[in-house]
């Protein structure tokens, strides 16, 4: 598969288990269903972020980097539009993000080099 | 009169026991092994010049003559990868039957299984398998299989050898489908006698009752031939694929080769396998087996998960 495959679905999925999370906070519990979804679209945004930068980077450690930059500035989006739970949204997202970021460069296939033109 | 040493005596009964190769098309180049019957030697090709195996009867019997070219018969109709071929059949000079097929070199399966990985010893198990299911769907039955009669040549070539006690049960276009279509030929062995290897026969087989054996008596040999090649302390879903496949009542076991090798493919995928039911817990653990990238990340965001959360409603 290739970096930005990989990265959509870790991130997506990770998304979903993410904002099923939410269940384990009492007061947000009758929200659980937008949590979910809105968890899975930030995990969605995050992956593409996070694949186009890999197919770029090549690299572990700035794509783990970026990966977590990018998970924890979304999750301060959120953060910021919800106006509470800083902590409990922040720690999280910033986890999708690093393990999104891992996932992509350990089991992603980096872009097939354009073949040499023959004159 | 003058008498001949132990040595000399020695090098008469050999000369006289060496085929008789004037008139062929072999030259004698050495001896590869002998059984039961007759003696394989490594002859020569003139014609093609490539090395061949070439059987001989050690002693002109009718009988033994008879089962040595119903195993050429047998063999050149069973044209596998996995199955040594048959080039030529004849009689020598002498008066001895032979027949030449591909010079297989490599080493015995019981020889080189410690050297592999259980993985590379399933893979040849499954090569194995499929040879002889191939043979089943031809009406070949080998009766005598054991990791003595696999070779695993250099370049990993999986070849069963020893097709002497090998058994025609019916059509060939038909399915080796038990002694109903089993139909005697010249050289076949007769009700009554007992042919095989201890340890790896199947109960029927071992009661000599020939017209009682069908595919699922090489099914309880390749049952044992897969346990022979496990280490101690296997997995379980292995041991109970040998328990089913060696079961005593035929019913028990796979109907076919095929049935037991797919078992064992599915053990390789970390697939359920017929002959292990398991509980919830297994079966969990043998899905994350399998998916273990994606377990390996749920697992990472979990533990991670579990620490945010105990530290922020602390």
């Amino acid at each position: 598969m290739s970096r930005i495959t990989v990265a959509l679905l870790v991130g997506g999925a990770l998304g979903i288990l993410d904002g099923l999370t939410a269940w384990f906070t009492p007061e947000v519990r009758s929200q659980l269903m937008g949590i979910v979804v809105g968890s899975t679209l930030k995990g969605l945004i995050a992956g593409a972020l996070i694949g186009l930068f890999a197919r770029k980077a090549a690299r572990v450690v700035p794509t783990v980097i970026f990966g977590t930059a990018v998970g924890a500035l979304l999750a301060l989006g959120i953060a910021l539009l919800q106006g509470s739970h800083y902590l409990e949204i922040i720690l999280p997202g910033t986890l999708v993000g690093l393990l999104t970021g891992y996932a992509t460069m350990r089991y992603g296939r980096p872009a097939a080099a354009a073949p040499a033109t023959i004159r | 009169m003058s008498r001949l040493d132990d040595a000399a005596l020695a090098r008469l009964r050999q000369s006289v026991r060496e085929p008789d190769l004037s008139g062929t098309r072999y030259r004698l180049a050495g001896v590869a092994g002998s059984g039961g019957m007759g003696t394989v030697y490594v002859a020569l090709d003139t014609e093609l010049g490539r090395r061949v195996a070439l059987k001989v009867l050690d002693l002109e019997d009718p009988e033994a003559e008879a089962r040595l070219r119903r195993e050429a018969e047998v063999l050149a109709r069973l044209e596998h990868p996995g199955i040594v071929p048959v080039h030529d059949v004849g009689r020598l000079g002498d008066g001895r039957a032979f027949y030449t097929m591909k010079l297989v070199e490599g080493e015995r399966l019981d020889q080189s299984a410690a050297r592999l990985s259980l993985a590379e010893r399933l893979r040849v198990f499954l090569r194995i398998a499929e040879a002889v299911a191939f043979a089943h769907a031809r009406g070949v039955l080998h009766r005598d299989l054991k990791p003595q009669n696999v070779m695993i040549g250099p370049f990993g070539e999986v070849l069963v050898l020893d097709w002497g006690l090998a058994k025609v049960v019916s059509d060939p276009r038909g399915r080796a489908d038990g002694a109903t279509g089993n139909r005697r030929a010249p050289g076949d062995t007769g009700e009554g006698s007992v042919l095989g290897t201890p340890g790896f026969m199947a109960p029927e087989q071992q009661s000599g009752g020939s017209g009682s054996v069908d595919a699922r008596a090489d099914v309880f040999s390749l049952g044992a031939l897969l346990q022979s090649l496990l280490p101690p302390g296997a997995p379980a879903p292995l041991r109970a694929i040998t328990r089913k496949a060696m079961s005593p009542r035929p019913d028990d076991r796979y109907p076919a080769a095929a049935d037991l090798a797919k078992d064992v493919e599915r053990f390789l995928e970390a697939a359920p396998v017929s002959a292990y039911p398991e509980n919830l817990l297994r079966r969990a653990l043998r899905v994350a087996k399998r998916h273990r990238v994606a377990a390996a990340i749920v697992a990472a965001y979990l533990v991670g998960r579990g620490l945010i959360l105990l530290f922020t409603h602390h």
